[in-house]
């Protein structure tokens, strides 16, 4: 394979910046041999930076949009009112436009989804690294690789048709629930977050086992009291991940929890998140009119709380460069 | 199964892991020590129930999908274009949006991330530059994918007047698909001996040239395996693809091959319902008697078709490396 | 292997460039918005596709407000919507032209398990505005009412908000909101005690659909003026329509489509309406 590129193979061929070129013929311009690569790979890093900060920019100027112009929403009671009522008339007080039941309903959802599945998903990380590494990375983690990768709408429909039903035939109010949304993100972060657990344990050097054994702990011991505080801020950074992803969730949530618009008074009542009623009401309200803008703001408000996660990802990773620095 | 083995005689096979062989001794008989150990069983029972648990419940979930779809997994259900309120209808259009939704936005895709890839393990410096990339690829992995698809309504529907199209949807998948090819990309590079880069510099090739003949080869199965498998995740998208593939399906004429006809299946600019979208929308616009059948179908369909992205990502990955060490 | 890799991205190449050609092709016209209404162009669209070949009607979903604004900023050629332009706030209504291309009659759906046949638009109100909870109330069993809803930007809640309801606005935070007909229709069918409203089209033996003030909800009900419950479905242009997309509204107003599509699908030929709005 690389005995046969003798040619200098020129993958992206621009005609230019002939001017260093060298008289031989057979060898080709440090352009081609050097300057077009870099400056194409570059270009990739831009194009990827440009992407990001477009993205945000467009989300940012249209989420606002409902703050400003001729009948602008407070922003205050966008974010701490109830009342949701986009199409009041004036005669019934006017549209009101509080999205707290939604950021409650997408926080409220993600977290217990979390605390449904970080526990079980650090166990089984625990038998994988530690317990029975070789069944473990020969057969467990190639099967959480493959449910990794199973589409959120098939967890959505099987919520749906077997969860739903399930919820409402053994417990009270009608099954569409908090309690249905969460399982079904629970189970669908689980394989993300037990991968995670798992290669932040592995991560971890021999030489701490190793030693908290030579001592006479036992393995039970070593894990508690050496292994989880060691790996502690990656299996957080592991269950925040989990948490992004729940969080952003759109169509299994939105399948399975009622769409109700009110704060979940118990795991058992209907309610909305930022992303379902963005997926349902989306469509059907007009560009530029304070409803679509709301939705706006809400998809802005998503974007938000997103950067809110990654910060937390990158405050632990510091902390966990800090600390392995001082161990060294 | 994951075999499981008592914590005392597992030293050897568990590596590092294991627990150390413990000698008889006064000081082991002591009543802290017992229940040290009953407490380490009962830790360890814990946690292999813990993980069993956890296949279980993935493999009951899997087996309860193609169980309830398996009726509908017909060459005729593959094929055949749904029916509108008459039993019988097919998923064909759709699972052809999906593969072809994938192929293109893999064009565009594959090239960039595999070259900001190159970027990041090789000529990234420590700068604002590359800083600002390692932040915005971390943002991008963890957008909410409804927000890419209204990002992606902005600005190829409303701004560029593509109207949803497959072309729209490929652009939102790219965005998807950019940070994870980028960061698989990276890590194969790194992975690449330093050695074997060391050389080709000190016999004068540039650096790129290096890139391209030697360290790009030997990455490849990385690359190619991980692409692939990013590529099944993508396939069962359907958050990022309402607002911009959309959610119809027109008539396609699957005798005309050029993408310039607008019944031609290759045209990128026809709206495109994916399998994914499909099986949201048939459990709840679906008038077609059998709605709960195709829905069941369509998600067994999904979920074999990732299943088998995953088993050829795995099995190129090994051919290609044992090529590659073979030369 | 770099061979192949070339080729590829040649061929990548090329296929980007090509692509920009696709567009420009004035023998065709988009009809974008109400997913309801999409089933029913998009039949008819092939069945005009199949008598004018070289023309091209492509028919996009999205929503009654996306066609709205489709159709106003030029983005699309022919919006469809459940309800009058007019209803929506922040769309100008004057420079559209409204093609009203069928009716759509709706009803008041319970699950069998409520014994009731019939509701009047007081008993209607009282409980989808949350006076009465328990179907013992209007003389069913003791059972407590669920309330199916739509989400408030769909065209059949306002519809039914506007017919059935009288324009009250409903209880807020009593009922659960399903996005699509069909999800409510397997709410109610799985729901003891459920309420909810559906498309005639929709209305199956696993629900059961309620009289109005007497009057049951069937086409010549609908037509002879006694059942209100029913909206248009809406095609606008921006201006009056010519070329591809007056020929193919034509169609959508002629024989083959009013005479057998529409009934096949459910809906109602404007032609046949005695009453209009």
């Amino acid at each position: 394979m690389i005995s046969e590129t003798e040619n200098l193979p020129k993958p992206f061929c621009i005609t230019s910046g002939n001017s260093d070129m060298d008289p031989r013929p057979p060898k080709p311009s440090y352009f081609f041999r050097e300057t077009l690569g870099r400056h194409y790979t570059t270009l990739c890093g831009g194009i990827i930076i440009l992407l990001t900060v477009v993205m945000v920019a467009f989300v940012a100027v249209k989420g606002l949009a409902a703050f400003v112009g001729a009948h602008p929403i407070s922003p205050l009671q966008f974010l701490f009112s109830s009342q949701w009522h986009p199409d009041a008339s004036a005669s019934e007080g006017g549209p009101k436009f509080g999205a707290l039941a939604f950021i409650v309903g997408s926080l409220s959802v993600s977290g217990l989804a979390v605390l449904f599945s970080a526990p079980l998903a650090i166990a089984a990380s625990v038998l994988i690294a530690i317990i029975a590494p070789k069944s473990g990375e020969n057969f467990i983690r190639p099967v959480l690789e493959l449910f990794t990768g199973i589409p959120s709408v098939v967890y959505g429909w099987v919520g749906l048709s077997l969860l739903v039903p399930f919820i409402r035939n053994h417990f009270p109010g009608l099954g569409f629930s908090l309690l249905a949304g969460s399982l079904v993100l629970g189970l669908m972060i689980l394989p993300t977050i037990t991968t995670l657990t798992t290669d932040a344990l592995q991560a971890l050097p021999i030489s701490f086992t190793e030693g908290s054994y030579a001592l006479g702990a036992t393995r039970w011991q070593t894990i508690y009291r050496i292994l989880f505080p060691a790996a502690g801020s990656r299996i957080l950074i592991g269950i925040t991940l989990g948490i992004t992803r729940a969080f952003g969730e759109a169509l299994a949530v939105q399948m399975v929890i009622g769409n109700s618009v009110q704060i979940p008074g118990s795991v058992f009542s209907a309610m909305s998140t930022l992303t379902s009623i963005i997926t349902m009401d989306m469509g059907n309200t007009i560009s530029g009119s304070a409803w679509n803008n709301a939705m706006w703001s809400m998809a802005l408000l998503l974007l938000l709380i997103t950067f809110g996660f990654i910060v937390i990802i990158k405050v632990l990773g510091a902390q966990r460069t800090v600390k392995r620095g001082s161990n060294a | 199964m994951p075999e499981i083995k008592e914590p005392i005689e597992k030293s050897e096979a568990a590596g590092h892991t294991g627990a150390p062989q413990h000698t008889p001794s006064a000081f082991h008989k002591t009543r802290s020590h017992r229940t040290a150990f009953a407490a380490d069983k009962l830790a360890t029972f814990f946690f292999c129930a813990a993980g069993i648990f956890l296949v279980s419940l993935l493999f009951l979930f899997a087996g309860y999908i193609i169980y309830s779809g398996r009726e509908s997994l017909t060459f005729h259900f593959l094929t055949s274009p749904p029916r509108f309120m008459q039993r019988g209808g097919g998923v064909g259009p759709q699972l052809f949006n999906s593969i072809y939704l994938l192929f293109i936005s893999s064009v565009f895709s594959i090239p960039i991330g595999v070259g900001a890839g190159i970027y990041m393990a090789e000529y990234a410096k420590p700068n604002t530059i590359t800083k600002s990339i390692r932040l915005s690829l971390e943002t991008l992995s963890a957008l909410p994918s409804i927000v890419v698809g209204l990002f992606g309504l902005l600005i190829f529907i409303n701004v560029l007047g593509w109207g949803f199209s497959i072309m729209a949807g490929a652009m939102a998948l790219m965005i998807l698909n950019l940070p994870v090819i980028t960061r698989v990309a990276e890590e194969s590079i790194r992975n690449v001996p330093s050695s074997l880069k060391e050389g080709s510099l000190a016999l004068g090739a540039t650096h790129w040239q290096t890139i391209w003949k030697l360290i790009l080869p030997s990455a490849l199965p990385g690359i190619l395996s991980g692409v692939i498998l990013v590529t099944g995740r993508i396939f069962g998208e359907a958050a990022a693809l309402l607002f911009t593939a959309g959610m119809s399906s027109p008539h396609l004429n699957f005798g005309d091959w050029n993408p310039l006809h607008y019944t031609s299946p290759l045209n990128p600019f026809r709206p495109a319902e994916t399998l994914a979208v499909y099986t949201w929308k048939v459990n709840s616009e679906g008038l077609a008697p059998d709605a709960r059948q195709i829905a069941d179908g369509a998600a067994a369909v999904l979920i074999i078709t990732v299943f088998l992205f995953n088993i050829l990502a795995r099995y190129i990955g090994r051919v290609l490396q044992n090529r590659v060490r073979s030369h | 292997m770099f061979k192949f890799l070339r080729i590829v991205s040649i061929v990548a190449l090329l296929f980007t460039v090509s692509t920009g050609a696709v567009f420009a092709a004035d023998n065709s016209i988009t009809a974008m918005g109400s997913t309801a209404l999409q089933p029913l162009v998009e039949q008819a669209a092939n069945k005009f596709m199949d008598k004018k070949p070289d023309a091209r009607v492509l028919v996009q979903g999205g929503g009654s407000g996306t066609g709205l604004t489709q159709v106003a900023q030029g983005g699309a050629n022919i919006g469809n919507s459940d309800i009058f332009a007019e209803e929506k706030s922040d769309i100008n209504a004057k420079q559209l032209v409204d093609h009203k291309v069928c009716v759509v009659g709706f009803a008041a759906v319970v699950s069998p398990k409520v014994t009731i046949k019939n509701v009047s638009q007081k008993q209607l109100i009282d409980i989808f505005s949350g006076k009465i909870t328990n179907w013992k109330d209007v003389g069913g069993p003791d059972m407590k009412i669920v309330i199916i809803n739509r989400p408030k930007s769909s065209g059949t809640r306002a519809t039914f908000k506007k017919y059935a309801l009288n324009g009250v606005e409903e209880a807020a935070g009593v009922s659960l909101t399903e996005d699509s007909s069909g999800t409510v229709r397997k709410t109610i069918a799985e729901t003891p005690g459920a309420v909810g409203y559906l498309a005639l089209s929709y209305v199956d033996a696993s629900v059961q659909a309620l009289e109005y003030n007497g009057v049951a909800p069937t086409i010549a009900n609908i037509t002879n003026g006694k059942y209100p419950i029913w909206s248009y479905e809406h095609m606008y242009t921006k201006g009056e329509p010519t070329g591809l997309t007056k020929e193919f509204l034509d169609y959508m107003m002629g024989p083959d489509v009013q005479g057998k599509l529409v009934s096949a699908l459910g809906y109602i030929p404007v032609s046949e309406m005695k009453v209009s709005r």
